[in-house]
């Protein structure tokens, strides 16, 4: 009862129903698919990377609670953020919610903190990282420049 | 057989099945777990059963005082064990209505039987050009083996569409019907939606053009009484872990004169008649299709579940699944924002929902700290699921041992789902 109360905290039961950022970008010039074989959450995170400098991001696509909520406070954490940071940032949250971090430092990851519970269910860490792999993966190659969607 | 437990009074409430479900209930040792504090509400058949303890102690009895390897041994443990290990090949055939034990292959489960039809008797009809019809509610293993196979050979792999209900379209299925195809393999019940297909139909419709028809019957074995000589088919494939015996063992039902004329698909022990540096001659069948040391100990596990199955029998138990079904399906659908995936008019077993604006692996995550099992997820059926325009759905699959206050449990997780996640 508490740990699932740990996992889906108000936070996160608002983000998934108002996701932040939830939109494709128009002037994106890196994009990256997320994909989730085992249960088909599909996302994908679009990026106007200027220099080192994330200058927008924004994402769309379908999973649960917490692959969409974990997106849309991503989205948030990273925006102004230079890629440096944004990779430093994600493996400060994947030690969280992989129960690999020391629990009072988890404030210093600000609103990202409320994904802790997710360590308790090992099985929900990929929805909770899905968003930051395609993050990565769109930070590290080009993507194709605009989507026309 | 005394009812010790009757329905609660709800408006589908129909006369008691001759089921005593509470005694069927301590069989099963798993069943008065708890989990998460809570008593274990187990509705994920369709992935695997419950075993019972007749079950376990038969492959404990085997493993304790036994063990041998079979059709080798001239010692008196290698012939128990032989006895034992084709006693189950005897019973297996008049479980399921074959001729002759002839026509019992063990395999790893359903999945290894459809590959081997795919790759022995497959392989070895199929030409280039030529067409293998599936359906568009296939588990992905009566998909994939077929797309191998008709890849390597240059044949064409084609499907009947399925309705919105979840029903195959059977116009559809004469038209696909051609001079071509050489094979159809369809699901006798579907694990994503509970459909049960009229095959006995289907196969004679195929077999009024010369093809020959495979029914995979991994969820229809543990839920309804199956004949193979009267349903007519070729080849049935089942797995004994959905049918309350263990993993690792499954059957595969051909019918003798197309095992016959079969090439054999795994070289080794026991599949030979003799051995020379250049050449070998085959053992008659099924041996010729079971090569190497099979998981004896799941063959006597299997037997035992046959066993126990049959002193309850299949038709009381589709009786009591076919209530508990109905009322689950009342229930869940009664519930505002819960839609339900596959609403065929012949069902078994299994009830796929969604809850709107829930995904249901959330859905799941939350029915789970209420201590009730369900699958939530694509079901290894993905066409489906793509065909329906939902991305995954939760589902509640039922056996004989399931209680209607096991739904009352389904229900308030689903009403808790519905407060977690806010209307």
């Amino acid at each position: 009862m508490t740990a699932l109360n740990d996992l889906y905290q108000s936070v996160i039961l608002d983000h998934n129903r108002s996701p932040q950022n939830y939109r494709v970008m128009s002037d994106a010039n890196r994009q990256a698919e997320g994909h989730n074989p085992l249960c088909g959450d599909r996302l994908r995170v679009w990026l106007r990377l200027e220099g080192e400098t994330i200058e927008d991001v924004s994402f769309q696509g379908s999973g649960c609670a917490i692959s969409k909520a974990s997106a849309s406070l991503m989205t948030a954490a990273v925006k102004g953020k230079t890629r440096a940071e944004a990779v430093a940032l994600f493996e400060r949250f994947h030690q969280l919610v992989t129960g690999q971090s020391d629990p009072t430092r988890a404030e210093t990851l600000g609103k990202l903190a409320v994904f802790s519970g997710v360590s308790q269910f090992p099985i929900r860490v990929k929805c909770a990282s899905l968003s930051w792999h395609a993050l990565k993966a769109a930070l590290d190659q080009p993507g194709e420049t605009v989507s026309t969607e | 057989m005394a009812v010790t437990s009757v329905p609660p009074a709800h408006p589908t409430a129909r006369p008691p099945t001759a089921i005593d479900v509470d005694r069927i209930r301590q069989d099963f040792p798993i069943l008065g777990t708890t989990v998460h504090g809570k008593p274990l509400v187990y509705l994920d058949n369709a992935a695997t059963s419950q075993k019972p303890r007749s079950v376990i102690e038969a492959m404990v009895q085997f493993y304790t005082s036994e063990n041998a390897n079979i059709h080798r041994g001239v010692h008196h443990l290698s012939e128990r064990a032989t006895r034992a290990y084709e006693s189950v090949r005897e019973k297996v055939a008049r479980f399921i209505g074959a001729r002759s034990p002839r026509e019992i292959v063990f395999t790893r489960g359903t999945t290894e039987a459809i590959n081997l039809v795919a790759q022995s008797y497959g392989a070895s009809v199929l030409q280039p050009g030529d067409e293998v019809l599936i359906t568009g509610m296939e588990h992905h293993s009566n998909i994939v083996p077929w797309q191998l196979l008709c890849g390597r050979v240059g044949a064409k792999l084609r499907a009947v569409p399925i309705t919105d209900a979840g029903e195959l379209d059977l116009e559809a299925f004469d038209r696909l019907l051609t001079d071509r195809t050489r094979l159809v393999a369809l699901v006798h019940l579907s694990n994503a939606l509970g459909t049960i297909n009229p095959v006995t139909d289907l196969i004679a419709r195929a077999h009024a053009r010369g093809v020959p028809v495979l029914v995979d019957g991994a969820q229809s074995a543990p839920h309804l009484a199956v004949d193979v000589t009267a349903m007519g088919c070729d080849f049935f494939a089942f797995s004994g872990h959905k049918l309350f015996g263990p993993t690792g063992i499954g059957v595969l039902y051909g019918r003798e004169a197309l095992l016959e004329q079969m090439p054999p698909w795994q070289g080794g022990g026991d599949m030979i008649a003799s051995v020379t540096l250049e050449r070998s001659t085959w053992a008659p069948i099924p041996s010729k299709f079971e090569a190497g040391t099979p998981p004896i100990a799941e063959v006597i596990g299997l037997g035992a579940a046959i066993e126990y199955i049959e002193a309850i029998g299949l038709e009381a138990i589709a009786a009591w699944e076919g209530e508990l079904l109905q009322c689950a399906t009342d229930r869940v659908a009664a519930v505002e924002g819960v839609r339900l995936v596959g609403t065929a008019r012949e069902k078994a077993s299994v009830l796929s929902f969604v809850v709107d604006g829930v995904h249901p692996h959330d859905v799941g995550a939350i029915l789970d700290d209420e201590g009730v099992a369900v699958r939530a997820g694509h079901h290894c059926a993905q066409p489906v699921m793509e065909r329906l325009g939902v991305p995954a759905t939760a589902r509640a699959s039922f056996a004989f041992y399931n209680t209607f206050q096991e739904i009352d449990a389904l229900v308030r997780g689903i009403r808790r789902v519905r407060q977690v996640f806010g209307p």
